[in-house]
């Protein structure tokens, strides 16, 4: 009977792999259909192969590449520690943590752009006029993100006895962080760059409001000029994201819960 | 059930004696609850005391304080005569258990023991050489690489143990160690943590609100309450004479039994029993009186005497069993050999002897609304 109910199980998990799996690959796949056409019905790479001969189109997939690393790296560093220290110290402080990191989810990004215009004004005049400096938005765009991340991975393990038991046993804050809290939510913050990375990599309205190139900017551009070139860098970019998730379904899953799933296939396997 | 350990550990871990460790008039607010009022407490070096006290009476907070996790309002700490009351967690050398879960889930066991050793820059061959030998200590030695959740609660509290005693701390800190194990595991625990303690000296502060483990480990107990040293005193001497009726009531039964006061005794249904304090003036009141100074006579003679009564339960505790007799009105908790017990069931009249033990008494005035 259990048998009979797992597979049944295993049917439908199937299908609707199935179906989500088609769902999202369609799409993609009719991108890629449109951008390998030939003339007739004939099938050429020629929009794929000829990408690099876009120097623009190339300095804004680099642009987004080093701003997803530079934002991702930027909101561990900025929230991680914060996220901790209230958790430990200030409790009091965590409901307004919490208000102000999910606000940038309330605002609209083109509301966000007509404050950011004046900002960056000043920025350009005083500090850099650089693409990169576009991380100082975006950091703020995957704060409710990364935090919502970020704070279920902290409440999945008991940081407050953990950093107490490696203070007495000799430790720093910094040890406490990087040595005992850190290792102890790998997924979580897989999960939080995987979030930041994806929302970069997709940003077009704050790029192209403060004038800057980056990948979707580019894309767009291209579209008006070469409809195949552009369509092929986005299937490559929807698809880096994509593998991007992937992997991290692999590799970041918690072992504690690698465990139990393994645990459970061992006891169904003797049940039977 | 731990038998063989190389000879070297144990001398070279008794040879270190421990430190004497005292806590001065140290005083603890939360908002307005006051969690320490004005504690102080001297543990002499290598001495296991136990702190017991019910949820809320500061004992907790007591142990935070010397361990440095929490800064007193007022008061000093001092670890072998130095003061240690500004000097953070991490600097001040102590070895912390935890009720449970404190293992860290990413580490082996010898990686957890060996975790404070590195944060000393211990070199590496010596680190793995002490986690080894620490492992051994508490009997764990085939268990060196698994993680916590491949351990069982009492195997995860030994090596919280062995952990906190690989950085050869000046002072042990145990807070509710046994409280998340099951009772068989607890006792045994029990024993093995002060069989550790006393191999290797150290002087421990012992944190628990249950009695009977209180007063099974501890050199000495301290009761106490609101923030307060109750008594302080070997387990024998706060079980058997209990400073205060709230050390009387928490450590222990206790039958409140209402008498009258007379030439420096107690009168309690016609039974004379000697007070602790024999100055109390003359009146009424309530004395308290252990189960086991109670035992069970059959009721043959006398029909109606002031401790005749019916037995009404019975609860079979092992070797003891605990009878509950209705005086009219008044029930009296009796502890008694389990072999006595039975010749009394449920429903038998029995007549109750008060054994003579001097007893604590409690006035009916300054506590109205005690029953």
């Amino acid at each position: 009977m259990i048998c009979a109910r797992r597979r049944r199980l295993l049917v439908f998990r199937v299908v609707v792999f199935v179906l989500m799996g088609a769902f999202f690959l369609f799409p993609i796949w009719s991108m890629f259909e449109f951008s390998t056409r030939g003339t007739g019905t004939s099938r050429t790479l020629a929009a794929w192969l000829t990408i690099a001969q876009y120097p623009d189109l190339v300095a804004g997939i680099i642009a987004s590449l080093e701003l997803a690393a530079i934002t991702s790296v930027a909101m561990l560093v900025l929230l991680l520690p914060t996220m901790i220290w209230v958790r430990l110290r200030l409790p009091g402080l965590s409901r307004v943590i919490e208000f102000i990191s999910l606000l940038p989810l309330t605002i609209p990004a083109i509301v966000l752009v007509v404050g950011l215009v004046p900002v960056y004004k000043w920025l350009n005049d005083n500090l850099s006029d650089s693409i990169l400096t576009l991380a100082f938005a975006y950091l703020v765009l995957v704060l409710p993100y990364a935090f919502r991340a970020l704070a279920a991975g902290l409440a999945a393990i008991d940081i407050k006895t953990l950093s107490e038991v490696a203070r007495s046993l000799g430790a720093g804050w910094p040890t406490v962080m990087w040595r005992i809290i850190v290792p102890n939510m790998p997924g979580a913050i897989l999960n939080a760059c995987l979030l930041s990375v994806a929302l970069v990599l997709g940003e077009f309205t704050i790029a192209n409001n403060l004038l800057y190139n980056n990948l979707q900017v580019e894309i767009a551009m291209l579209g008006r000029a070469n409809a195949g070139v552009s369509i092929a860098v986005a299937v490559a970019a929807l698809l880096f994201a994509f593998v991007l998730l992937v992997v991290l379904s692999f590799v970041g899953g918690p072992r504690s819960r690698r465990v139990q799933v393994a645990d459970v296939w061992e006891r169904g396997g003797t049940l039977k | 059930m731990i038998s063989s350990r190389p000879a070297a550990v144990t001398a070279g871990t008794a040879a270190r004696a421990g430190v004497e460790v005292r806590l001065e008039d140290l005083r603890r607010r939360y908002g307005p609850v006051v969690a320490l009022d004005g504690l102080s407490l001297t543990l002499a070096p290598g001495e296991l005391v136990a702190l017991l006290g019910p949820s809320g009476c500061g004992k907790t907070t007591a142990l935070r304080l010397l361990a440095g996790l929490e800064e007193a309002d007022q008061g000093r700490v001092l670890i072998g005569g130095k003061d240690v009351t500004n000097i953070s967690a991490n600097r001040r050398d102590v070895g912390m258990v935890f009720q449970a879960y404190s293992l860290f889930p990413h580490m082996t066991a010898a990686e957890n023991v060996a975790f404070g050793l590195q944060m000393r820059k211990v070199a590496a061959t010596e680190r793995r050489r002490r986690a080894a030998e620490m492992l051994d200590l508490v009997g764990l030695s085939g268990f060196a690489n698994r993680f916590a959740h491949q351990l069982s609660g009492g195997q995860q509290q030994r090596v919280a143990l062995a952990r906190a005693l690989a950085i050869r701390p000046k002072v042990l800190l145990l807070d509710e160690p046994l409280s998340a194990l099951d009772a068989k595991v607890r006792g045994r625990l029990r024993d093995e943590i002060r069989r550790v303690q006393l191999e290797v000296g150290i002087t421990t502060l012992f944190v628990t609100h249950d009695q009977e483990e209180a007063l099974a480990i501890a050199d000495r107990v301290g009761v106490m309450q609101s923030g307060r040293l109750e008594q302080l005193g070997p387990p024998i001497q706060v079980y058997s004479r209990p400073a205060t009726p709230f050390v009387a009531a928490f450590v222990g039964l206790t039958n409140r039994l209402d008498g009258t006061v007379r030439d420096g005794a107690v009168e309690v249904r016609g039974t004379r029993l000697p007070l602790v304090r024999t100055d109390a003036r003359d009146g009424p009141a309530v004395a308290l009186v252990r189960p086991e100074a109670v035992s069970l006579a059959g009721e043959s003679d006398t029909a109606a005497g002031p401790l005749n009564g019916t037995v009404i339960a019975t609860a079979f505790l092992g070797a003891t069993s605990r009878v509950t007799v209705d005086l009219g009105g008044v029930t009296v908790l009796a502890q008694l050999a389990t072999s006595d017990a039975v010749a009394h069931p449920a429903g038998t009249r029995v007549r109750l002897v008060l054994r003579p033990d001097p007893v604590l008494i409690e006035r009916d005035e300054p506590a109205p609304d005690h029953k």
